[in-house]
């Protein structure tokens, strides 16, 4: 073999796969084609261990337009003739390296998969890990993604609606970063990025190529890294103004109706848009890199193809149009050059000049190799799913109620604090669209000009969760964001995922995989809701310890009158709360299974969570049914810190309206406050799934319990909303001002 | 009438205001390039939010020198009204044709956020149909809105009546709470001594309805549009032809 492991190890190769590159070329690759091997076939381009699993996914349902992997994006028909694009995408290492740049660049790069559908992106969202706050280098990244974000997405002009916040262990020096991008086009204007005809122009627009980048998706995505100093010439930097005019440019270029197709350069650059777009559409390419735009001197070919360079996109163009295109490039600044052809034969052709450098079958390039892997659950898997109440000392009273101090705490815990000091750092209402802003209802919640209708989004995970139990944590995942979407009133239509694991060649890993997106597909067949698009990010671990498995999973809803949206918080004293989903508090130890409260007061992650997908989607359409007709006035779903932390959270947030009263408090019925069990700690702050705390008029609370009756879902008055207090009978009696301040302070207090 | 909205190529609230104007005001509009330096046919001109030409450098510092603004400059100096919001505002004190400057928020971070500004006056063309008693609820969105001057400039402005908006409190006290960015004495808005130029942080064109939290923003955009209607009245009746 006359290449080194050192160069194999650099681009993420095997030697198995270099044998396999020469056996398809018949011929031993040179450099250029090596790179663009190691780059395609990187997991992050290439899905190598995860393609065979997505398999599993439902893809499809009557309003998918565009499958996962056909597209840059998954599209889906919300009526009226409109189309709703949407994809998250992971940017963890580059933002362990270099938090600034590497979140903003995430968000650039996934906007730009939502432009390649020729949709305008509307929406922002984003999922975050990070290691415990109280370590410097952990707040550093924090500080450091969250200002990134922020830079890149209010500079480009597209809200920042909804997003979620963890922190643990597993994710100190190997921070999680998904971004989510949704977008809107007419369905007509949707644009492929195949290209499919010979002869067409590649037009490569945007900004001027260097050697920011190189080996990205191979060198930092696809392997574990521990001298991550030595990695930093390979994470990108941002120009989000360059991207915001790349918006307007290649909108008004697909507006002329002259572009055939589009694609983004994210991972590998120009090798995978070039490649990617042709193989689409079953045909080849001749580049000749000699015309590329560029910021540096002297870049080699290697350099040029593998570069990552931001805020570039590839157009393709029939010769007769490349002038008007062009055009509208030259209008907004933004340079435009013609690079290569495609090609009735399907090879991928580079050359400088009249220098060869490269020629490679389509068909090989695209096609990466795929491993199917045996899992195995690691040794302490069984005993950590092993978990009995005796082994939970109840905490003692301190005189806040025996559950207040518990409370307060759980409040404060960054995992469950508000995460207003992050999101007002980020614009969310331009483009006049967004009627539940992030932190006052569990979606937010985007009218959609021109119809009476409303999307919603919202993104979650749980690693915690996933970590105890992959098969049954990944369907309370899949729940828990359709749930999102209900509380707002809205109907789930389609999800997106990003699949962050450790290294899936470790047998636990790929146990953790097979088992998360196995518990996905059921959810998803069982909720009716297909996943659209998706990425892949593994190899998640550093000083030797994998990341929780932690599937994050956005999800998309529409609410067919924008009007009849619903929040979290209680909107006025004198409301009766039902809680939906169950008759009374349980308190058995798969409650606690994986929960903040058996983290933060008892140090012990542990136990099974579990969860009834049946009942579950009973408790969705009520909810949905109930706020359509007027009768929830505010929803709010059980989920981290259990019954007691979303009883307090409706409580704070109150009348959420623009100059409205705030926060409201709530006294429990003494009949409910009596239901509950001795073990008060795992009835309050258990996690059982499926709940949702309603507040309706008190004139309608028959009507709403028989209406749960009929559809055999569980359900109980718990009291009444109004005044300064939180009561629940013995248990809780805190000042609602406190849980506010506790709640408000959590986060904003670790930053500092 | 015919509001002129600029677009620079960073701007990012021009379809807002378009939409505020238009579809919910019921008035005209039209995009402005800022390559363009003809402004015949509008009678009132927008200068929108957003990061105009990326303001890597300070927000609004190179588009003082394009050629719409030179535009704007003349526009402004015969009497037109004149709306700068967000980046607008910023772009009009480097322009030189409102006083001051925006500093970095006190606080350093981004805020986007629902204020509340008292109204300081309603007998201008932009608040003409504001009620001082009444604070309207409009967002701000910025990293660089506190509003700074040297004291004199901002007694004189004071005194002559010329801070149009302050941020305040839902029931209109004016506070340090209430003080989103730092600015100086709570500045949110200012007009220029001929009163047709309003320079403001917060986006009415984000409040113009109700779905999305508040309609008080079109208080501002309707005033503005009885004030030209209202002088284009007057110019028709001083017409001795008609």
């Amino acid at each position: 073999m006359p290449v080194s492991k050192e160069i194999l190890d650099e681009i993420a190769l095997s030697p198995a796969e270099y044998q396999m590159i020469v056996d398809r070329l018949d011929r031993e690759p040179n450099p250029v084609e090596l790179g663009m091997f190691g780059a395609l076939w990187s997991e992050h381009c290439g899905y190598k261990h995860s393609r065979p699993l997505l398999g599993m996914l439902p893809s499809t349902s009557a309003r998918t337009l565009s499958q996962a992997g056909a597209e840059n994006a998954g599209a889906i028909d919300i009526g009226d003739g409109l189309a709703v694009v949407f994809k998250v995408e992971s940017h963890n290492h580059p933002s362990a390296v270099e938090p600034l740049q590497g979140a903003a660049t995430g968000v650039g790069g996934i906007v730009r998969d939502i432009l390649a559908m020729g949709a305008r992106p509307i929406a922002l969202l984003n999922s975050l890990r990070f290691g415990p706050p109280y370590q410097a280098a952990n707040r550093r990244l924090l500080r450091g993604v969250v200002d990134g974000i922020g830079w890149y997405g209010n500079c480009i002009g597209v809200p920042d609606v909804a997003g979620e916040i963890f922190f643990d262990e597993s994710y100190s020096q190997n921070p999680l970063v998904n971004a989510m991008c949704v977008g809107i086009a007419p369905i007509k204007d949707l644009a492929s990025a195949a290209a499919n005809t010979p002869g067409d122009v590649l037009l490569l627009v945007g900004a001027g190529t260097g050697r920011d980048g190189i080996h990205g998706a191979s060198g930092l995505a696809s392997r574990t890294f521990e001298e991550e100093q030595e990695l930093r010439p390979t994470v990108q930097v941002a120009n989000p103004f360059l991207e915001k005019v790349l918006i307007e440019a290649c909108l008004e270029a697909l507006g002329t109706g002259k572009v055939r197709a589009l694609q983004d350069l994210g991972a590998a650059g120009l090798t995978s848009a070039a490649v990617e777009s042709v193989a689409r559409g079953e045909r080849g390419f001749a580049l000749d890199i000699s015309l590329v735009h560029r910021r540096e001197e002297g870049m080699t070919g290697y350099e040029v193809m593998l570069s990552e360079s931001q805020e570039r996109m590839l157009l393709v163009a029939a010769p007769e149009h490349v002038r008007d295109v062009s055009a509208v490039f030259e209008k907004w600044d933004v340079p435009c050059r013609a690079v290569g052809v495609v090609t009735e034969e399907r090879v991928a052709r580079v050359t400088e000049g009249s220098d060869p450098l490269a020629a490679a079958p389509v068909p090989h390039l695209a096609d990466a190799p795929r491993y199917r892997l045996m899992g195995s659950p690691s040794p302490d898997h069984v005993a950590r799913q092993h978990l009995q109440l005796s082994d939970v000392p109840l905490p003692p009273d301190v005189g806040l109620g025996n559950a207040g101090e518990v409370l307060l705490r759980l409040l404060a815990s960054p995992n469950i604090a508000s995460k207003r000091h992050v999101y007002r750092q980020y614009d969310h209402q331009v483009q006049t669209n967004t009627v539940v802003a992030p932190g006052a209802g569990d979606a937010a919640v985007l009218r959609v000009k021109g119809t009476g209708k409303a999307i919603a989004v919202a993104i979650d995970g749980n690693g915690r969760q996933c970590f105890l139990d992959p098969y049954q944590g990944a369907q309370r995942v899949v729940a828990e964001v359709t749930r999102n979407l209900s509380c707002v009133g809205a109907e789930p239509l389609a999800l997106t995922d990003c699949l962050n694991f450790g290294n899936p060649e470790r047998p636990d890993i790929y146990y953790q995989l097979e088992g998360c997106i196995s518990g996905m597909a059921d959810a998803c067949r069982e909720l009716g809701v297909p996943v659209v698009s998706g990425n892949v990010s593994l190899y998640n671990e550093s000083q030797g310890a994998a990341i929780f498995p932690t599937p994050i999973v956005g999800g998309l809803g529409l609410v067919e009158d924008a009007r009849k949206h619903c929040g979290a918080g209680f909107p006025a004293g004198g409301l009766a709360v039902v809680l939906v989903g169950a008759g009374k508090l349980s308190a058995g130890p798969h409650d606690l299974a994986g929960s903040e409260y058996l983290s933060v007061v008892h140090g012990l992650i542990r136990g099974r969570p579990q969860i009834d997908l049946a009942l579950e989607q009973r408790v969705q359409e009520l909810c949905r049914r109930l706020i359509a007709d007027g009768v929830a006035l505010s929803a709010h779903d059980c989920s981290d810190g259990g019954f007691a932390v979303a009883l307090a959270e409706s409580c704070i947030l109150g009348d959420t309206r623009v100059g409205g009263a705030g926060p409201v408090g709530f006294t429990a019925s003494a009949e409910f406050a009596d239901s509950i069990p001795g073990r008060w700690d795992a009835a309050l702050f258990g996690e059982a799934a499926s709940r949702i705390l309603v507040s309706v008029d008190p004139s309608n609370l028959a009507a709403m319990l028989s209406a749960a009756q009929e559809a055999r879902i569980p359900a109980c008055a718990v009291g009444e909303t109004g005044g300064d207090l939180l009561i629940v009978g013995s248990l809780l009696g805190v000042a609602v001002a406190d849980l506010a301040d506790s709640w408000y302070r959590g986060l904003s207090d670790a930053w500092i | 009438m015919r509001f002129g909205i600029l677009v620079f190529p960073g701007t990012w609230s021009d379809t807002d205001c378009h939409h505020a104007v238009c579809g919910v005001l019921g008035q005209r509009a039209g995009y402005v390039w800022h390559k363009d330096s003809d402004l015949a046919g509008y009678d009132a001109i927008i200068v929108p939010g957003g990061f105009s030409y990326g303001d890597y450098l300070r927000a609004g510092a190179i588009a003082k020198f394009s050629p719409v603004m030179s535009a704007v400059r003349d526009f402004a100096q015969s009497g037109g009204p004149v709306i700068g919001i967000c980046n607008g505002f910023q772009i009009l004190c480097e322009a030189g044709l409102l006083p001051g400057a925006l500093r970095r928020n006190g606080h350093l971070e981004y805020r986007c956020q629902w204020t509340h500004l008292r109204a300081e006056r309603a007998d201008t063309i932009f608040t003409s149909r504001c009620d001082q008693r009444r604070p309207l609820a409009i967002p701000v969105s910025h990293g660089e809105g506190s509003y700074f001057a040297h004291p004199v400039t901002i007694a004189e402005l004071e005194a002559e009546g010329r801070v149009l908006f302050r941020y305040c409190e839902p029931d209109g006290r004016v506070t340090d709470a209430a003080n989103p960015n730092g600015s100086v004495a709570n500045i949110a808005g200012i007009i220029n001594e001929s009163g047709n130029v309003l320079g403001m942080m917060p986006h009415p064109e984000r409040s113009c309805e109700l779905l999305l939290g508040s309609d008080d923003g079109n208080l501002i955009f309707g005033s503005m549009a009885d004030a030209v209607a209202a002088a284009t009245a007057g110019d028709l009746q001083a017409d001795p032809v008609r």
